[in-house]
C-alpha cells in the first residue's frame, strides 16, 4: 500500500468507462428505468435530472466511502439511505431556488432519486469497500451512463414527438407544410420503453458478450 | 468486518441525524427567500394565466421582471371581502399567498381576495384564487369571471403531486379550456358551482365539464374545491352583478 496509484490509472479509468458501455446501468443492468421513462419527453428536464443524479451519486459515493470504516454494518442500509436522502433534499432545495420551472416539471422525480436503485446499488456494491477516489469515479461513471441514456432518449423523443430540442423548433415549418406530422406516440411513456429497447438491441448486436447464454 | 457495540450504533445514528438536521435546516433557511420569490412570481403568472396573459413567459429571458411588469399593467385593482360581502382591509396578494390559512377555516370566517383585470380594450375580468385537497396533496387554481359575475372567462389549475398522466392532467389546456363559458349560477339565480362529470358531459351543459379519465378522485376534489371556494363569493357576486 506504500506506492501510490496514479489518479487516472487504467483500473480507475475502467470505473469511469465501463458504466458507459458494457455495464451501463440502464441498458445492461436495467436499473433506474422508472425515471428514464417518465421525464424523457423533453430534453431539458432530462439534462437537469441527469446532473442531479450525477451530483447525488458522486457525493454520496464519496461520503459513504469516507465513512466506510465507521459505519456499523448492521445499520449500513439506513446510513446509505440517510446520505442519499440528504443529498436529494439538498439538490431539490437548490433546484427550487435556482431552477424553479424545471423543478416543477421534474416534480416527484427529484424526490424519487432517493429510490433510484442505481445509487443504492453503487453504494452497497462499491463505495462501502473502496477508497473515496475510486468511489467518486465509480459514481461519476455510473451517473454518466445513466444520464447518457436519459439524454439520448429525450433527444429522440423531443425531436420526433414535438419537433423541437430544448424547446427550440428544429424541424422547419416547410416540412410540416409538406405534410409531416409530429409523432404523438413519442410523447407518451411507452415510447421511452421502446426507444430504450432499441438502444439495448443496438448495443447487444454490437457487443455479443452481453447476450445471455441459453 | 469489525463488530460494533449497540452503544456505538446508537451514538453513531444520533450524531449522524443531528449533523444531517443541522445541514438541511441551514440550507433551507439560506434558500428560503429565493424560493419564496419564485413562488410569488408563479402565483402572479398563474393569475395572469387565468385571463390568457403572460403565457409565453417561459420564452422571456428575465421572467421575473416580465411577470412583474405584466402584473402591474393588467391587474388594476385588488380587494378582499368577507363572507358577507363587506370589503376588508387586507392585501389581496398576501392573502392569496397564504390562502391555506383561509381554506382551513370554516367558510363564514374566511376572507376572499379578488383581483380585477383590465385588458387593453378596457374589458374587465374578476379573478379569484382557489385551493383544495387533491388525492395526494394540495390542488389550487385561479378562475377569471366575466363582469356578469357568473360565466367563467378562463381558469388555470395546478397541483403539487397528483398522479402523473392521470390526476395531474388538471393543469392541461384541454381541461382548463373546458371551463370557459361555464356558469356558476343557474337560470333561477341559485348558486350551483361547476360540476365535474364522470363519464362525460356535452358542450351544452353550462354547469359541468368532463372529468379526467383515470383521475376521478382528483376530478371530484377539484369539483369540491370549486364549490368550497366559490360559495364565499356568492353574496358579493350577486351584488356586483347588479351594479356592473
Amino acid at each position: 500500500m506504500t506506492d501510490k496509484e496514479p489518479l487516472f490509472s487504467a483500473k480507475n479509468m475502467k470505473l469511469l468507462r465501463e458504466p458507459l458501455g458494457a455495464s451501463n446501468p440502464i441498458t445492461v443492468q436495467v436499473l433506474g428505468i422508472c425515471s428514464a421513462l417518465a421525464i424523457t419527453v423533453k430534453l431539458e428536464p432530462s439534462i437537469v435530472l441527469a446532473i442531479s443524479v450525477l451530483v447525488v451519486m458522486a457525493v454520496s459515493n464519496v461520503v459513504i466511502s469516507l465513512m466506510r470504516k465507521i459505519i456499523p454494518p448492521r445499520i449500513r442500509i439506513i446510513v446509505q439511505l440517510v446520505v442519499i436522502a440528504t443529498m436529494v433534499i439538498l439538490v431539490d432545495e437548490v433546484l427550487q431556488a435556482y431552477a424553479y420551472d424545471v423543478s416543477k416539471q421534474l416534480s416527484v422525480f427529484v424526490g424519487l432519486i432517493i429510490t433510484n436503485c442505481i445509487i443504492m446499488g453503487r453504494l452497497e456494491a462499491f463505495a462501502l469497500a473502496n477508497k473515496p477516489w475510486p468511489a467518486f469515479l465509480d459514481g461519476v461513471g455510473n451517473a454518466f451512463g445513466y444520464g447518457m441514456i436519459l439524454i439520448l432518449v429525450a433527444f429522440f423523443r423531443e425531436l420526433l414527438g414535438s419537433g423541437t430540442l430544448l424547446d427550440i423548433q428544429i424541424i422547419p415549418k416547410a416540412i410540416y407544410e409538406m405534410g409531416y406530422v409530429n409523432n404523438g406516440l413519442m410523447v407518451l411513456p411507452p415510447m421511452a420503453l421502446i426507444v430504450v429497447g432499441i438502444f439495448i438491441w443496438i448495443q447487444r448486436s454490437r457487443n455479443k458478450d452481453l447476450i445471455e447464454q441459453k | 468486518m469489525r463488530n460494533f457495540s449497540n452503544t456505538y450504533i446508537f451514538i453513531f445514528s444520533a450524531v449522524m441525524v443531528i449533523i444531517v438536521a443541522v445541514l438541511l435546516s441551514f440550507v433551507a433557511m439560506q434558500l428560503k427567500p429565493l424560493q419564496d420569490m419564485n413562488k410569488e412570481i408563479e402565483r402572479m403568472g398563474d393569475i395572469l394565466g387565468s385571463v390568457g396573459k403572460a403565457e409565453d413567459a417561459s420564452e422571456v429571458k428575465d421572467k421575473k421582471a416580465y411577470i412583474n411588469e405584466e402584473f402591474d399593467k393588467y391587474i388594476t385593482s385588488t380587494y378582499v371581502i368577507d363572507f358577507d360581502g363587506n370589503i376588508v382591509e387586507r392585501d389581496a396578494f398576501e392573502v392569496t399567498l397564504n390562502i391555506k390559512v383561509q381554506t382551513d377555516k370554516p367558510v363564514e370566517e374566511r376572507v376572499f381576495p379578488i383581483f380585477v383585470f383590465t385588458g387593453s380594450e378596457g374589458e374587465t375580468k374578476y379573478i379569484v384564487p382557489l385551493r383544495g385537497k387533491g388525492l395526494w396533496g394540495p390542488i389550487w387554481g385561479y378562475v377569471a369571471f366575466n363582469p356578469d359575475m357568473n360565466s367563467i372567462y378562463g381558469a388555470v389549475y395546478d397541483h403539487a403531486k397528483e398522479t402523473p398522466g392521470l390526476g395531474s392532467e388538471i393543469n392541461a389546456d384541454f381541461f382548463e379550456h373546458a371551463f370557459r363559458g361555464r356558469k356558476i349560477f343557474n337560470e333561477a339565480g341559485e348558486f350551483v358551482s361547476v360540476e365535474v362529470v364522470k363519464g362525460g358531459t356535452s358542450d351544452d351543459n353550462l354547469y359541468g365539464v368532463d372529468a379526467i379519465s383515470g383521475g376521478t378522485i382528483t376530478s371530484k376534489a377539484l369539483e369540491d374545491m370549486l364549490m368550497d371556494n366559490f360559495q364565499g363569493y356568492v353574496k358579493h357576486f350577486k351584488e356586483k352583478a347588479e351594479t356592473n
